[in-house]
């Protein structure tokens, strides 16, 4: 398939990973932003590539993992509501709040609803004037400026009955986060080609000065990793902490001005509590002022609610690169898919989903083989 | 004595999440599926024939070995590219039946129409199931209808039972697999469920994906009577061949390697899932020897027949 299988070759990659290996003198430690990328690392057993000097460990970008538990337990109280249809993407109903989870909350009647897009949430907001249409605002700078577009699009129309439950998070705060913490052991960043995508990458060349940490924009593709990975490890032998561009064929110096103008004129910059992390200072987005009448907190008086979050879920060190998923004692046992303690085992970008799905057991010996 | 174990244990809270009503993924085919056969429906009914957790039972009647076996449908969209709710109610239930070696003969309707429901959409649908079950060589020979208020149906579904005779002194089933089986697979995967979701989500590619959903008995019994050793098999519906694999694994306790570059899947359905972010391995076929999953001995002179001599669609390797 176009755009895909010449990024997923395995001749190159072979010749990524033997270069990686020529290069590498000493150990380092790299930490790739993206939930998505993580998929592909463990996906494609792209670490057992590496030399083990290398080590990747998985950072913070799974928005759906890093939302605050009481966002969750806000999400619920909505969409328990008998006037409100409550919208959201798949991968945010089975993450578990203080009481259950989404899913469960549809079966037991409430009007969940899955959507591919925010726009089919103000589609069923035309729909259903006689009722209250909230969606799941859930995300990075990557999905900020069509959640923009939303809410612009019902204030054009006009639309009173159409709400965001907003929890967008932003990279760079995170990335300074890990970075200054005193905890911390990553020496140099793959950040996230999505984000770069729409925000280019100007936010980030400061970060690699103040920090002396290499920073390259990656893409997705195993191709796009090892090669990410390369340049990383390139840096640090020869002693550079810059920012490079890996994914040059969607991301440019400035990214995409327009989503810009469109992510400025309805959020602004917030504080934003990171779930296992903490607040963040000018880490989020929220609704500008002028938008409040489409701020689902608001029109639900929610505001003020703030939640505890249990200390079983481990998933704070998880997102900060300093556990493996399968370090972790409930992994795989009182943590599963089906029964997940936190969002990281559950969401498509989740770390632990990725080991779950692809590092749980490893086949002992082929007993049969696939013919066709 | 107290072990590391025993602490970790009492350490550890009790799993969230245990599901007190029942989820949409509780018919899914996966991991919640399997529980509640497991946790309900095994221990209440528990008995020898249920017990081989296979597609069809096949029981013992005066001598004759009978193959029965029964499935739902409840898909929407009702109509979808390359068939409908009707052919797949024949073709689900006669693989389910061929899937145990048997030659199906009788099928029963069971309909649950919902009030309002076209009268012309009724009569295309059982005409529909007509031709499937004239191609499958069945007969329709009892049947039920009962209709429900508006609301409490999605239009209509539809239940199949099936009888078959297993006519060759064959064992089919996850508990006969052994080591050194072979898997062979009749064709590309993920057709029938993707046609399914892009019609119900509206989505569109440049080319239309049709559903391949068709009836495999025929392809089966060309098999077994070549003299080919078939172990188990299984059609690949909701779960697709990742799940189907598992399932069977997990109940002959045996590891199951499956080369994903050695499976079929065509260039659109691989697009879509890519955009779709689905596994072609996990997306439903359904009804379609394409979609049939064989182990038996896995020689190589046998699996070369299998996959070549048996099933044409093997014939156009890459």
């Amino acid at each position: 398939m176009k755009f895909v299988d010449e990024y997923r070759a395995a001749a190159p990659a072979r010749r990524f990973s033997e270069a990686i290996r020529q290069l590498v003198t000493r150990p380092h430690t790299i930490m790739e932003i993206c939930g998505g990328q993580t998929h592909s690392i463990v996906k494609f057993g792209i670490d057992e590539l590496l030399p083990k000097t290398i080590t990747l460990v998985h950072g913070p970008g799974c928005p759906v993992c890093v939302t605050p538990l009481e966002l969750i337990d806000k999400a619920l109280l909505i969409a328990a509501r008998p006037d409100v249809i409550f919208c959201s993407f798949g991968d945010m109903l089975r993450v578990p709040g203080s009481h259950g989870d989404l899913l469960s909350l549809k079966a037991a009647g409430g009007d969940v609803r899955t959507v591919y897009s925010p726009l089919d949430a103000v589609n069923l907001a035309r729909g259903n004037p006689d009722r209250r249409v909230v969606f799941f605002a859930v995300g990075f700078e990557t999905t900020a400026p069509v959640n923009a577009l939303a809410v612009e699009q019902a204030r054009l129309e006009g639309l009173t009955n159409f709400s965001i439950l907003c929890s967008h998070v932003l990279v760079p705060p995170a990335m300074e986060a890990i970075l200054s913490s005193k905890q911390n052991r990553v020496q140099g960043f793959l950040a996230a080609g999505h984000v770069c995508t729409v925000m280019g990458y100007t936010e980030y060349e400061p970060l690699a000065r103040k920090y002396r940490v290499p920073i390259v924009v990656t893409g997705f593709e195993p191709l796009d990793i090892l090669h990410g990975v390369y340049l990383c490890v390139k840096q640090l032998e020869e002693g550079r902490a810059e920012l490079e561009n890996q994914y040059r064929r969607s991301v440019s110096r400035a990214g995409n001005v327009a989503a810009q103008e469109l992510i400025r004129k309805v959020f602004m910059v917030t504080p934003r509590k990171w779930r296992g992390i903490g607040e963040i200072a000018r880490s989020g987005l929220g609704l500008r002022p002028e938008y409040a009448a489409f701020d689902a907190e608001l029109q639900f008086g929610l505001k003020s609610m703030d939640t505890e979050e249990p200390s079983e879920c481990m998933s704070g060190l998880v997102l900060q690169g300093l556990l493996k998923p399968s370090e972790c004692p409930a992994f795989g046992a009182a943590c599963a898919p089906e029964h997940p303690l936190g969002a990281p085992m559950v969401s498509s970008e989740g770390a632990c989903a990725a080991y779950y799905r692809y590092r749980r057991a490893r086949p002992v010996s082929p007993v049969t083989e696939l013919v066709t | 004595m107290q072990t590391d174990n025993d602490e970790f244990i009492l350490s550890c809270p009790a799993p969230r999440g245990r599901h007190t009503q029942i989820q949409m993924a509780h018919g899914g085919g996966g991991t919640l599926m399997r529980q509640l056969i497991e946790t309900v429906f095994l221990p209440a009914f528990d008995n020898p024939a249920l017990n081989q957790r296979h597609d069809a039972a096949v029981l013992d009647a005066g001598g004759t070995r009978l193959a029965f076996t029964t499935d739902s449908y409840v898909v929407q969209p009702l109509f979808f590219p390359g068939g409908d709710i009707g052919s797949l109610a024949v073709h689900g239930t006669v693989n389910d039946l061929a899937m145990a070696g048997a030659r199906p003969l009788y099928l029963s309707a069971g309909f649950i129409l919902e009030e309002g429901l076209e009268m012309d959409v009724l009569q295309r649908i059982a005409q529909s199931m007509q031709e499937a079950a004239k191609r499958a060589n069945v007969q329709f020979v009892t049947g039920d209808t009962k209709v429900v208020n508006r609301g409490k149906g999605d239009g209509m579904f539809i239940n199949t039972a099936g009888i078959g005779v297993v006519e060759l002194g064959v064992e089919i089933g996850p508990l006969q697999i052994q080591v050194g089986d072979a898997i062979v697979i009749n064709g590309d995967l993920g057709r029938h469920g993707i046609a399914i979701m892009a019609t119900r989500e509206g989505l569109e590619f440049e080319t239309t994906i049709e559903s391949d959903s068709a009836p495999i008995a025929d392809l089966v019994m060309d098999m077994l009577t070549e003299g080919i050793e078939i172990h188990c098999m299984r059609d690949l519906t909701r779960g697709g061949l990742a799940s189907a694999a598992n399932e069977i694994a997990d109940t002959a306790g045996k590891c199951i390697h499956l080369e994903e570059s050695a499976i079929p899947v065509r260039e659109d359905v691989r697009g879509a899932c890519e955009i779709l972010g689905f596994d072609p391995l996990y997306v439903a076929n359904e009804g379609r020897g394409s979609a049939l999953c064989v182990s038996f001995a896995g020689t190589p002179s046998a699996v070369r027949r299998a996959s070549s001599a048996a099933w044409p669609l093997n014939r156009r390797r890459r």
